[in-house]
């Protein structure tokens, strides 16, 4: 019987991109597994329940409202436009702070199936991101709702506040909401592969990002608009800062084309950046430390 | 090729506990140099240089005492832990049977468990759906199969995790001692369907305490130690070494003609033979 070579073929070491990108290639391969699990866990939430999945869209639907009027009387702007903004936004961020919060504790939270069966941790990403994926698109029902509601003062030119700037208006345009979405799925995944395995590392990390994740929903402008900060000249500084939010830009690339607001080149440019960067990032912790997350869970 | 090859391999499972598993440590840790305590997280070495080749056609038995790196390797094997030093390379589809209860949704249908853990074995949904009557009869649960897999016993999750195994075709099937949770009756339909397998398939690791289930399953055998393995070989010389006394010697004549052995034809060296001589004279 012929028996293996005395010295190991040098492509076995487990600290390489080459591991890494197979893992990320037969995570993808086994769509049906993570789209089963991911729809699985969407169900299994609401199980018992007797409207179900309904659920979601019924709690962002009563969230959205009462916000979105009580946000609007605030500031002082005309429901008709902000009650979308609003609305949309927060649809937006349910995807970005799920995949943030519930990306982080992924590989903690299927630590029973990474430790009795093989399979590459990115069908684990996939999972929770194609969860949240189906959460947004629950949520979207919302948004259809809203939409069909205000089209009208929607489709031309308007102004959120009256010294605010002037908006151009849904149209053909407002598609770019899909390569918006498809930009923060990618970003959804990095995150929660890299942030998922230094979280099992450290369990400190997710209780850190917790308690600022709270912080980070009252700073970029959800509930209220950009126009309050400096609407009428107002602070330069502010102007500054609040472009270095990098959740500013996530959420505007997607929320902007669906409400039919100017959207910078500048937030495409960043959070095409970040993707890069982060991928790049996500890559390395991969390549390092995937074999390890098996051991620290 | 269906293949196993360690080389060097070992495992060492880093322990923290509360307190160090935290960035403090970390961070804090390396500003203003040690101050004393040991920094370092405590390590348990699980396996220790392991050296193996297994090829088509080895059914190899793990024995050793609990805690002695059995399941370790087995999960070493599977692919879920890659070692710390040394390497290991396996090529062929592989089935694991660990730990029943885990890696089993409790919540959902045993209809639906059935077709995720196919799905983690890397089948497809059709593949599996088209399976699953087949599984559903061979485990014997009726109706239970549509009830949600908490109200399980834990030897109907064994009967669950067997049938989805041995459904599949897998080339490398490896078993832990846990498929010993179910009833006799089920036990010779599942060895039957498991040898058939084997033979089929081509390699099996199976970690058991039962000298019968052993001989039955495996032809060679690896005794493990304190995460080293102590000693490889033919399966009754291991056993024999092992438990001190050979393996036949408690058997019944009823399981001896089963397995096929006829005692007085078996020629086994020195050691094992005084063993075998007294064991005779005994009877």
């Amino acid at each position: 019987m012929d028996r293996a070579p005395v010295v190991p073929p040098a492509s076995v070491g487990s600290k390489t991109f080459g591991r890494a990108f197979d893992d990320i290639r037969r995570g993808i391969a086994q769509r049906e597994l993570w789209a089963h699990l991911g729809w699985q866990d969407i169900k299994q939430r609401y199980r018992r329940s007797v409207i179900g999945p309904l659920w979601i869209t019924i709690s962002m639907g009563v969230t959205a409202l009462g916000l979105g009027i009580l946000y609007a009387v605030l500031f002082h702007h005309p429901i008709a436009v902000f009650l979308p903004y609003v609305t949309t936004g927060f649809i937006v961020w349910g995807f970005i702070n799920g995949c943030l919060t519930e990306g982080m504790s992924t590989f903690i939270s299927n630590e029973g199936l990474i430790k009795h069966l093989p399979a590459p941790l990115t069908v684990y990403v996939l999972r929770t991101v194609w969860r949240q994926t189906l959460m947004l698109m629950h949520n979207m029902v919302i948004y259809v709702i809203v939409l069909a509601i205000f089209f009208t003062s929607l489709d031309h030119p308007y102004q959120l506040d009256q010294n605010g700037q002037v908006h151009p208006g849904l149209g053909w345009w407002s598609l770019l909401a899909i390569p918006a979405f498809a930009l923060l799925a990618l970003n959804g995944t990095w995150l929660t592969l890299m942030f998922g395995i230094i979280s099992t590392r450290y369990r400190d990390i997710p209780q850190v990002v917790n308690s600022v994740i709270q912080l980070a929903f009252y700073l970029t402008p959800i509930v209220w608009s950009p126009d309050d900060l400096f609407g009428s000249g107002g602070n330069s500084w502010a102007k500054v800062v609040f472009q270095l939010n990098p959740l500013y830009h996530f959420v505007q690339v997607m929320r902007a084309p669906l409400t039919g607001q100017h959207v910078s080149i500048w937030s495409w440019i960043v959070v095409g950046a970040i993707t890069v960067v982060g991928w790049a990032m996500a890559l390395m912790v991969m390549r390092n430390y995937r074999a390890r997350v098996s051991y620290w869970v | 090729m269906v293949s196993i090859d360690v080389w060097n391999a070992s495992v060492d499972f880093p322990i923290f506990d509360a307190k160090t598993r935290s960035l403090k440590k970390a961070v804090l840790g390396k500003v203003g140099g040690n101050i004393g305590t040991n920094q370092r997280v405590p390590i348990i070495e699980a396996l220790h240089d392991i050296s193996l080749s297994l090829r088509e056609g080895d059914r190899v038995g793990l024995v050793g005492h609990n805690g002695a790196g059995k399941s370790t390797l087995l999960r070493l094997l599977a692919g879920i832990y890659e070692p710390t030093r040394g390497s290991a390379l396996v090529s062929g589809k592989i089935a694991p049977v660990f730990d029943m209860g885990v890696g089993m949704d409790p919540e959902i249908s045993g209809l639906e468990n059935i077709i995720i853990r196919g799905l983690f074995l890397g089948m497809t949904r059709r593949q599996m759906e088209k399976r699953v009557d087949e599984i559903a009869e061979f485990t014997e649960l009726g109706d239970y199969i549509q009830m949600p897999l908490r109200t399980y016993s834990t030897g109907m999750r064994v009967r669950l995790a067997l049938g989805v195994v041995t459904s599949i075709d897998p080339e490398i099937l490896l078993l832990d001692e846990g498929i010993g949770a179910v009833d006799s009756a089920f036990l010779d339909k599942a060895r039957t369907r498991l040898v058939d397998l084997v033979k089929r398939s081509g390699l099996l690791v199976f970690a058991s305490h039962s000298d019968e289930f052993l001989m039955e399953l495996c032809d060679t055998a690896i005794w493990m130690d304190e995460g080293h393995v102590k000693q490889q070989g033919p399966l009754r010389d291991v056993l024999t070494a092992y438990k001190g006394r050979d393996p036949y010697e408690n058997m019944s004549p009823d399981q001896l003609a089963r397995l096929g052995v006829d005692l007085a034809d078996h020629r086994v060296e020195s050691g094992v033979g005084a063993v075998l001589k007294d064991a005779g004279a005994r009877a």
